[in-house]
């Protein structure tokens, strides 16, 4: 899709969501740009997942509205499935599909959306295993996988889509501490070769290595945002110091 | 704890024996010699093996009956099922509605009011006479009708029993509900509720004696028509009740079997 140069790849404009009369997301905004490293971090409950699952329209914003490449997040269901293309997404839990190996995990959607035949899906697969590192447990199922390794293979599978962006949703939380590191290698090469990425993750080392931007949420909103420096040297709000304070120790 | 608990065992053997022996299962063991001794009459009694070959004629009909309407409630319990679960509250509401239904009444009153009031009155709106369809057929369609209803709560827990994360995963790679259903939540599904399904089949086994009231000649039925004019009561129905022991003894036993080969695949 050709777009003029100032178009962000990811526009998020006055989003509200509510769960019942709860408000999870309260008028957020937020750009991102081609080829930026964002990371979000807040205490739990501050609506972090809720916006990067509005994202992919996982969750269905209650007000406002959200551009991903040009294309308006909707209810149209052919504007959510082109949008999902691009979008790819790391859950906490890995969420592999048990009942399948760890090849088949990644050349499912190939096939049954891209609609790339098995031989293309396979080598697109292999190439992408040896990136994450684990090609030798393809024909393994996800169960007989560590939890770094299965993450790295999630990952894998969202790569598979050639997607513009990669959305990160607390990924090396639910691994041993000696697992982590993997992972985030992983993600920092992703990010060396320029993928838009918006990573929820209170991981100091990627925010310090990786991270354009940190925005800092709390209660539904956005209360600050800036270059890692500043707002793990020196924030601004009374809520971020507090939270930084229990996070940083 | 297991290796202390080894210990104990190895230095009181006398313990592991008698472990041994509550751990055998003699529920087995009392049931096939309950078959056995039975066997042993129908073998050398003549009056028993004139009963026992007169049931056997209706196995056929047991056997496919509970084959054919199994099969056919696994497709009906699989769409309502999958109703069951349906964004679409119209379709939603539509497989609740058959199924507190079916649920809420007995199952021979069931199979009454399916063969005599609603095929007929099918039938009949199809401009087909009342006796165009034949009691085996209207058995099966009551088995199938019913036993849809059941099935299909099986599988709405199995699909419940799949976490939501997975259909997410499956959307966020840009598959559409009906494909993450498809290829991500039922294979799952299904292999989860495969011993339910088990365990429904055995119920159906039984529950085609039900059928005997329409007249189809399953086991019961050709049972119940041999006792009417040899009067032998006894004979006929201990070796009746020994056909559906058998049988469930032996269906359960495969299904046990089939179920440690596909967790030892993992
Ligand atoms: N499906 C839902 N139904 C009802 N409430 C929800 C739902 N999803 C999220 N919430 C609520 O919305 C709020 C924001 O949730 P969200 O998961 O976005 O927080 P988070 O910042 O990701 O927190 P955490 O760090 O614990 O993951 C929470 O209070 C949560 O309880
Ligand atoms: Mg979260």
């Amino acid at each position: 899709m050709s777009q003029p140069a100032n178009q962000p790849m990811i526009l998020i404009e006055n989003v509200s969501k509510y769960f019942g009369s709860f408000r999870a997301l309260d008028r957020v905004n937020l750009r991102v740009e081609a080829g930026e490293v964002l990371m979000i971090i807040g205490p739990s409950g501050s609506g972090k997942s809720t916006l990067l699952r509005c994202i992919n329209h996982l969750e269905v914003p209650d007000a406002g509205r959200i551009v991903v490449d040009g294309i308006t997040v909707s209810n149209n269901e052919a504007h959510i499935n082109a949008v999902r293309a691009e979008v790819g997404m790391v859950f906490q839990r890995f969420e592999l599909f048990p009942h399948l190996t760890v090849l088949e995990n990644i050349c499912l959607a190939q096939q049954k959306v891209r609609r790339r035949s098995r031989q293309e899906s396979e080598q697109i697969a292999w190439q992408l295993l040896e990136k994450v590192g684990i090609p030798e447990q393809a024909h393994k199922h996800p169960g007989q996988l560590s939890g770094g390794q299965q993450q790295r293979v999630a990952i894998a599978r969202s790569l598979a889509m050639q997607p513009k962006i990669m959305l990160f949703d607390e990924p090396t939380s639910a691994l041993d501490p000696e697992m982590i590191k993997e992972v985030l290698d992983v993600m920092l090469a992703l990010a060396a070769e320029g993928m838009t990425m918006v990573v929820v993750s209170h991981e100091m080392g990627f925010a310090r290595n990786a991270a354009n931007r940190v925005v800092f949420m709390d209660q539904g909103r956005i209360i600050e945002q800036g270059p890692p420096e500043a707002i793990f040297g020196d924030p601004q709000h009374e809520r971020t110091k507090l939270f930084l304070s229990r996070i940083l120790h | 704890m297991a290796i202390e608990h080894d210990q104990i065992m190895a230095s009181r053997p006398g313990v592991t024996w008698r472990t041994g022996l509550a751990q055998f299962p003699w529920w087995f063991l009392i049931i096939t010699s309950i078959i056995t001794i039975m066997a042993l009459r129908i073998i050398f009694d003549p009056i028993y093996r004139d009963i026992f070959t007169t049931i056997l004629q209706g196995l056929g009909v047991t056997l496919y009956v509970t084959v054919v309407s199994f099969s056919l409630s696994l497709l009906l319990g699989l769409v309502l099922g999958l109703g069951r679960v349906a964004k679409n509250p119209l379709l939603r509401n539509l497989a609740i509605t058959y199924i507190e239904f079916i649920r809420g009444v007995p199952m021979l009153v069931l199979i009454f009011t399916i063969s005599f009031a609603v095929v007929p009155l099918v039938a009949r709106t199809f401009g087909l006479p009342n006796n165009a369809v034949s009691l085996t057929t209207r058995a099966i369609i009551a088995l199938v009708l019913i036993y849809g209803a059941y099935i299909a709560e099986i599988f709405r827990a199995g699909i419940e029993s799949i976490g939501r994360g997975q259909m997410e995963a499956a959307r966020s790679l840009g598959m559409s509900r009906v494909q993450a259903m498809r290829y991500v939540v039922l294979p799952q599904a299904i292999r989860n509720v495969l011993p339910a399904l088990g365990n429904d089949l055995i119920a159906m086994l039984k529950d085609s004696s039900l059928v005997s009231v329409l007249g189809v000649r399953e086991m019961t039925q050709v049972a119940r028509l041999s006792v009417s004019t040899s009067f032998r009561y006894e004979e006929t129905y201990f070796i009746l009740t020994l056909f559906y022991l058998t049988l469930t003894l032996i269906l359960s036993l495969l299904l046990q079997v089939l179920q440690r080969r596909m967790r030892a695949k993992g």
